[in-house]
């Protein structure tokens, strides 16, 4: 048994070590919400976030993230209210929607460190996630709505 | 954090669970034509609802595409699958218009296979060739009309109103103060007889076709709860990995699956039609186990395949004649007479690298086959069950997941048979998943293509004659072989070439199908990015060969033309032409294809031997808009793609097998990479045009007739990055 802390919840978790998060997230627990693209780290689609840093679930082995918070697209807000999700809600930036969830991991995980990125910022982190669809210009500018946003809810208390 | 939040949607899942209703519906349709009737459907009722009315409401039938509940809930059942391209959008707008409600109060249901879904610019039941606006546009919003006229006729009935002084309005029907709810009146209005006289609203009616709104899948989108293939999950499901020829044609020859069958989670190991699969209690262990395989393949005719054999063979077949295209006056005579110009264009194999891999999940039930699937063609998809399971066509229920990408990757149904296979092997629902490694060396490429064009001038530099000769393989002559029988020529192999829009006395196209032994699929655009590059190439060349600006060569040829003058000029003024930065060069492009016209301007500038793409301004007159938010993602999405495709994109081949692996030796272009893009969209009434697509086809042109006016340089093949460029 594997102890895993998933959006705040205990999970034990009776599989091999070295299976790579991802499918214990997938298949074990059921959180489709974060996608297989590449299974190498070179597509960002898998990003969730180990202690609030951002990961790629598909080469991180589940023993390696025992005992640390471990949040997943599902648990990034229980109704889509996180500042990443509104900007994304509000300049409508998925098309297929497939790398999505990889894209406001990653975008959020940026965020928390780095209220008001800048563009060369938003490059830095954003451009280990592919989008075959091509939304980048929506998510950079999602990304400063969101930042906005952050600010907003911040300023009002 | 509370433990719901493990499964955070409290909204169900998009278009996920209660599978059921749709094969019920299919059924019901089936047995009555699809008309006017009144389903009893308990797996409908939310429970709130159940709660207030004294039971769950009755869902009335109104036609192939519209169900109203007897509580007012509107559900559109959208016959096109969604990829990305927004029809789950789009097309319950044109319904929601005719119906006088807003888009964001209907459901959306993904159609399940049925011949009332058929796309009548396809022939069949698929998403494709930027089709489903164009296709939709009459129908859907005859549809929304007829169920509007009915819930009039039944009100004005109950009323004893005159029907053409009752209006609709949210959901009401409206007869001076008086009121009733779509919901009271479904059943009533579902028992009138077919009406006769359906008018559909006028374009200064409309309060949401054309009107910016947003898409309806972008909720489920950001939350994760939006279900993809890959995220089907049904009880007692096991999951397959499926071990593929390395070699393109290749067969199992024999197996040894001791090693596997000894792994952990490893139920049972099974040759498919396609393959050896590996079947286990999660996806992991069934990958892991696949690799301990023993498989001897037996070569197939590819196995001294390469891409150089694959180019000589194209060049070899180039020598002979084509079957005609297009003949306008006599370009053999005028090319004997002035200065001729003479080139070749040559285009890679591609691969489409949709991000979800290829998959798909097999269930048998008592009803027969079910199928969980992405796919763009669901009746394709369904025979192909069909053949694996045994079963005849309407034992299959084809139920279609949101699409990761398709880009013409999922008109092929060759990720299905495997799955149906595993499932009647082990009795049990299967997933079968490809890797990325899989999806990569097991695609159906983007055919190759070697179009030569030669052009003569008049003694006045005028363009005399244009000689357009495309060889490449016919798609089509694979995916429906009825559509090209007798001789009739691909028309996915012609575009962007029939319709060569210039002024020039003397033109004649042929197209010469040239098989190269691997099958070849539709990939984003198709035919119009090979035949674009080629002949927008030429035209630049020939500008310069005429000592012409490039942008008024071609809009002086297009006096005629006033659509595609329109965009030419518009991309042309927007992008500054002849202003370039100090450094930068412009390079432009046109084309029309799927009823939409389209030119692009690209910026550049190149620093030794690094080219940087700065700026693409695309100006788009695709005919009346359903969502221009959506046509503004596309042709943005569009282009990315293209100049994915020029900058990096090449399938080598050697040994009959796909070099290419993975998303690090076939690159991606990313968010630092991307470029400025302005889209620009000419106001139009005329009929809408297809989006999906045509953006991708002028990019290569574009930015490859910049790299001329930067260097004088000319690329007449791609990707960009093996020409001594660096980017």
């Amino acid at each position: 048994m594997i102890k895993l802390t998933i959006n705040g919840q205990a999970q034990d978790v009776d599989v091999a070590g070295d299976t790579p998060l991802l499918w214990v997230l997938r298949d074990t627990l059921g959180l489709t919400g974060t996608k297989f693209g590449c299974g190498k780290a070179l597509c960002g689609a898998c990003t969730v976030h180990i202690d609030g840093a951002p990961m790629r679930s598909c080469i991180t082995p589940v023993e390696a993230v025992a005992g640390k918070s471990i949040t997943t697209i599902e648990g990034l807000s229980s109704n889509r209210s996180h500042p990443v999700q509104q900007a994304w809600i509000e300049l409508d930036v998925p098309q297929c929607g497939y790398c999505q969830s990889g894209q406001i991991m990653s975008a959020a995980a940026l965020l928390a460190n780095n209220p008001k990125p800048s563009d060369a910022d938003i490059d830095s982190a954003m451009s280990g996630n592919i989008c075959r669809c091509g939304t980048y210009l929506r998510i950079r500018k999602a990304i400063h709505r969101a930042a906005e946003l952050t600010g907003t809810s911040k300023g009002s208390g | 954090m509370s433990s719901k939040h493990l499964h955070a949607n409290d909204d169900p899942p998009v278009t996920g669970g209660d599978w059921s209703r749709r094969g019920f519906l299919k059924t019901a349709a089936a047995a009555t034509g699809g008309l006017v009737i009144a389903v009893y459907l308990p797996a409908c009722s939310k429970p709130e609802n159940a709660a207030q009315n004294a039971g769950p409401p009755k869902q009335v039938t109104a036609n192939a595409w519209l169900r109203i509940g007897t509580d007012g809930q509107i559900t559109v059942l959208c016959d096109r699958s969604e990829m990305g391209q927004g029809v789950y959008t789009a097309l319950p707008t044109l319904i929601a218009e005719e119906l006088g409600v807003a888009p964001s109060t209907i459901k959306v249901e993904i159609a399940p296979a049925g011949n009332e879904y058929v796309n009548k610019l396809l022939g069949v039941q698929g998403t494709g060739a930027s089709t489903a606006v164009r296709d939709a546009w009459e129908k859907l919003r005859m549809a929304g009309a007829e169920a509007r006229t009915r819930l009039i006729a039944a009100a004005a009935k109950d009323w004893g109103a005159p029907p053409q002084s009752c209006s609709v309005a949210d959901g009401y029907v409206v007869f001076t103060s008086r009121r009733k709810s779509f919901g009271e009146l479904a059943e009533a209005a579902a028992a009138l007889p077919k009406p006769e006289n359906v008018q559909l609203k006028g374009r200064n009616e409309w309060k949401y076709i054309g009107k910016p709104q947003r898409r309806l899948d972008t909720p489920a989108k950001v939350d994760g709860s939006a279900q993809f293939g890959i995220d089907v999950r049904l009880p007692g499901m096991l999951y397959a990995a499926l071990a593929q020829p390395p070699e393109l044609g290749a067969s199992v020859k024999s197996f040894k699956a001791d090693k596997a069958q000894g792994m952990p989670g490893v139920r049972q190991v099974v040759q498919t039609s396609s393959g050896v699969a590996v079947i286990a209690d999660s996806w992991w262990q069934a990958y892991q186990a696949r690799d301990a395989l023993e498989i001897e393949w037996a070569p197939g005719a590819n196995a001294k395949m390469t891409n150089a054999s694959i180019s000589a063979g194209l060049k070899a077949a180039a020598g002979g004649k084509g079957k005609d295209v297009r003949k306008d006056g006599d370009v053999d005579a005028a090319l004997k007479s002035g200065k001729r110009f003479e080139q070749t264009y040559e285009l890679p194999l591609l691969a489409h690298a949709t991000l979800e891999p290829q998959n798909c999940t097999a269930e048998f039930r008592d009803d027969g086959c079910h199928i969980y699937v992405p796919t763009q063609v669901q009746q394709f998809a369904q025979n192909a069950a069909a053949q694996a399971a045994g079963l005849p066509p309407e034992k299959v229920f084809v139920h279609t997941t949101f699409l990761g990408g398709g880009f013409g990757r999922r008109l092929e149904s060759d990720f299905i048979p495997a799955a149906v296979e595993c499932a009647k092997a082990v009795s049990k629902p299967v997933k079968v998943l490809w890797s990325r490694e899989d999806d990569m060396t097991h695609d159906k490429y983007r055919p190759p293509a070697r179009n030569t064009l030669i052009a003569a001038f008049d003694a006045q530099k005028k363009l005399n004659a244009v000689k357009i000769h495309l060889v490449a393989p016919s798609i089509t002559s694979r995916w429906a072989p009825a559509a090209v029988a007798n001789g009739a020529i691909d028309p996915f192999s012609v575009e962007a070439a029939h319709n060569f829009p210039y002024a020039v006395p003397n033109v004649y196209v042929d197209y010469l199908q040239h098989e190269i032994g691997i099958d070849v699929g539709y990939w984003r655009s198709v035919s119009h990015a090979l035949n674009c590059f080629a002949i927008e190439s030429f035209m630049d060349e020939l500008a310069y060969e005429a000592g012409a600006d490039p942008y008024e060569f071609r809009r002086n040829m297009l006096d005629k033309e006033a659509r595609w003058q329109m965009v030419v000029d518009t991309a042309a003024r927007k992008a500054g032409w002849g202003h370039a930065p100090s450094g930068h060069y412009h390079g432009i492009a046109a084309m029309s294809g799927y009823d939409t016209y389209l030119a692009q301007v690209a910026e550049i500038s190149v620093q030794g031997k690094q080219l940087q793409v700065h700026r693409i301004v695309c100006a788009i007159d695709c005919g009346q808009m359903v969502n221009p938010g959506i046509v503004e993602a596309q042709a943005e999405g569009s282009i990315l793609f293209g100049l994915t495709a020029a900058l990096f994109s090449e399938i080598n081949i050697a040994g009959g097998r796909v070099k290419e692996k993975n998303f690090d030796d076939y690159r991606m272009l990313r968010i630092n990479e991307a470029p400025q893009i302005e889209v620009y969209v000419v106001n139009s009434t005329e009929k809408p045009g297809g989006m999906g697509e045509p953006a991708t086809a002028l990019v290569a042109p574009a930015v490859c007739n910049a790299i001329y006016a930067a260097t004088r340089k000319r690329l007449r093949t791609l990707p960009i990055a093996k020409q001594g460029f660096t980017v």
